[in-house]
């Protein structure tokens, strides 16, 4: 049987067809229509200034936190679930971690529409490569299958900035995928505007000998951190842990709460604020 | 509200080597105002809008419906562009009917919202410039609600505001409705521990708050109620200024 090679052809515009209304065909024919041959264009004489005034409708919020680490005994998965449009706060219960098979996970950064569906057209894809080649698909190979779309859409305007985490023969893996086309493995990630305050505290308390309890805890202090100190992040924070049967909901803590949990207010001692209004010295004047 | 520019072809002047060219061009999105409700219960669900069209400063009806009803069990209310919102339920009434014929069964509440959300980004590139609530009754009978942005990421929520008066009514919700995040876990029910009769209440008020300070928003407002016993609508009239 000749090796389908279409995917390497230079992308068609304009070719658009409707996934999931064509009659039964073998694997590799369904594998082809998983892809919705290139989302159909606009016929417009300058696209580039037309999907910069779109893209405004769409406001795709890379205020956010998630993280990423792999450890001795599997991955954790901690995310925020804050979507702010600009200065407001559109919303302050996203899914950020996309559950696309029991075995794979996927976090949201960046444009949330763009995240749900291709992370949900991998999860279909992964499922074609269980059935055609009766084995699971690696993170590698599912990271690959994304980190390639992605990059024939390069340019067009998608926004995201994923990790695609799981563990697969060689163990426990993630991988960080963005909309640029680029595909990192590695052994801890953060992304997102409040990463730099994730990084912190997980680079701190890092080692690879962790238990999962004081694991899954590290991802959520660290997540709680960044949505101390950033504006942009918030609401609940979710931890996901994968281990070799697959992934688990560990917890979903609101940010009030732990805050609240890892500095209890003690009633008999004041803590000074951080600032605070001075009195004017009263000057007998004029 | 993001998108500003008007409907007219406009005609600018282009400087090449001294001589000026007229291009003109023609923007296809307009804002048609208005503010969507919905609200999700232990076995109801409300979505509510008002009946106001607007373009620009200018009012074109009072009595224009942002909601249809797609199946037994889903409701969809819209606010947006109006155009985009009629060619979005003639797309979903359209692939609801080959379901049917497919399935031999209607279409459930979780399923519509999953291929509204892939009817929008299928669109990822001209979206439809519409704003969704989709209201129902899942499979257990329970209320839910699921927001959508324009080009279809989506989740189910409690409760949800679309549309110019969105941030006007969206924190008075917040205060009442008491419902739980949905990403708690151990998970607890997001819908609003309030009776239908006082959802209800919440919306009607709401949206009088709403029609006071925000100009999109007025006329009437259109209740749409889907429970056990089926799905009724009711409308109130609301301040015409």
């Amino acid at each position: 049987m000749r090796t389908d090679l279409s995917c390497l052809d230079p992308p068609t515009l304009c070719r658009s067809r409707l996934p999931g209304l064509g009659a039964e065909e073998d694997v590799m024919g369904l594998l082809e229509k998983t892809v919705p041959g290139r989302l159909e264009l606009p016929q417009v004489a300058d696209l580039d200034a037309f999907e910069k005034s779109a893209v405004q409708m769409v406001k795709p919020s890379k205020g956010t936190t998630t993280l990423a680490f792999i450890y001795k005994d599997g991955v954790v998965v901690a995310v925020d679930s804050r979507a702010s449009m600009g200065p407001y706060i559109s919303s302050q219960t996203v899914k950020k971690v996309i559950e696309i098979n029991p075995y794979l996970l996927g976090t949201m950064a960046g444009g949330a529409a763009d995240c749900q569906f291709w992370q949900r057209n991998l999860g279909l894809r992964c499922r074609l490569h269980e059935l055609g080649n009766k084995k699971r698909i690696s993170v590698a190979g599912a990271s690959k299958l994304l980190a390639n779309i992605l990059f024939s859409y390069r340019g067009m305007g998608l926004s995201m900035g994923t990790m695609i985490a799981g563990w697969d023969d060689t163990g426990p893996n993630v991988y960080y995928i963005d909309s640029d086309g680029a595909r990192l493995k590695g052994q801890r990630f953060s992304v997102g505007s409040g990463s730099t305050y994730a990084y912190g505290v997980l680079d701190a308390g890092y080692k690879w000998d962790l238990k999962k309890e004081a694991a899954c805890e590290l991802g959520r202090r660290a997540i709680y951190h960044a949505t101390f100190r950033d504006a942009a992040s918030g609401g609940t924070v979710s931890v996901y842990h994968i281990g070799p049967d697959g992934w688990e909901k560990i917890s979903g803590d609101d940010v009030n709460d732990l805050h609240y949990a890892y500095y209890p207010v003690q009633s008999t001692q004041q803590t000074p604020p951080e600032q605070s209004m001075t009195d004017v010295a009263s000057t007998s004047s004029s | 509200m993001a998108c500003t520019l008007s409907m007219e072809a406009q005609a600018e002047g282009v400087e090449t080597r001294g001589v000026v060219k007229n291009r003109s061009s023609f923007n296809p999105y307009d804002n048609n105002g208005g503010t969507c409700v919905a609200i999700a219960g232990e076995d109801y669900c409300v979505i509510a809008a008002d009946t106001r069209l607007s373009t620009g400063f200018s009012i074109l009806t009072r009595d224009a419906s942002k909601i249809v009803q797609l199946s037994e069990k889903s409701v969809l209310g819209t606010s947006g562009f109006q155009a985009d919102m009629k060619t979005l339920q003639k797309m979903l009434n359209a692939k609801n009917q080959v379901y049917r014929h497919q399935h031999n069964k209607e279409m459930s509440c979780p399923a519509m919202a999953q291929l509204l959300s892939n009817t929008l980004y299928y669109k990822r590139f001209f979206p439809y410039y519409t704003f969704n609530l989709l209201g129902g009754l899942d499979n257990e009978g329970k209320g839910c609600v699921y927001t959508y942005d324009a080009v279809g990421s989506y989740e189910r929520v409690g409760y949800s505001v679309q549309g110019t008066g969105q941030q006007l009514v969206v924190p008075v919700l917040d205060n009442q409705l008491k419902s739980a995040s949905p990403l708690l876990y151990p998970p607890q029910s997001t819908a609003t521990p309030l009776t239908e009769s006082e959802a209800v209440d919440i919306v009607k008020d709401t949206m009088a708050s709403a029609g006071e300070r925000d100009i999109y928003t007025g006329d009437a407002v259109e209740v749409v109620i889907i429970n056990r016993q089926g799905i009724r609508r009711e409308t109130f009239p609301l301040k015409k200024d």
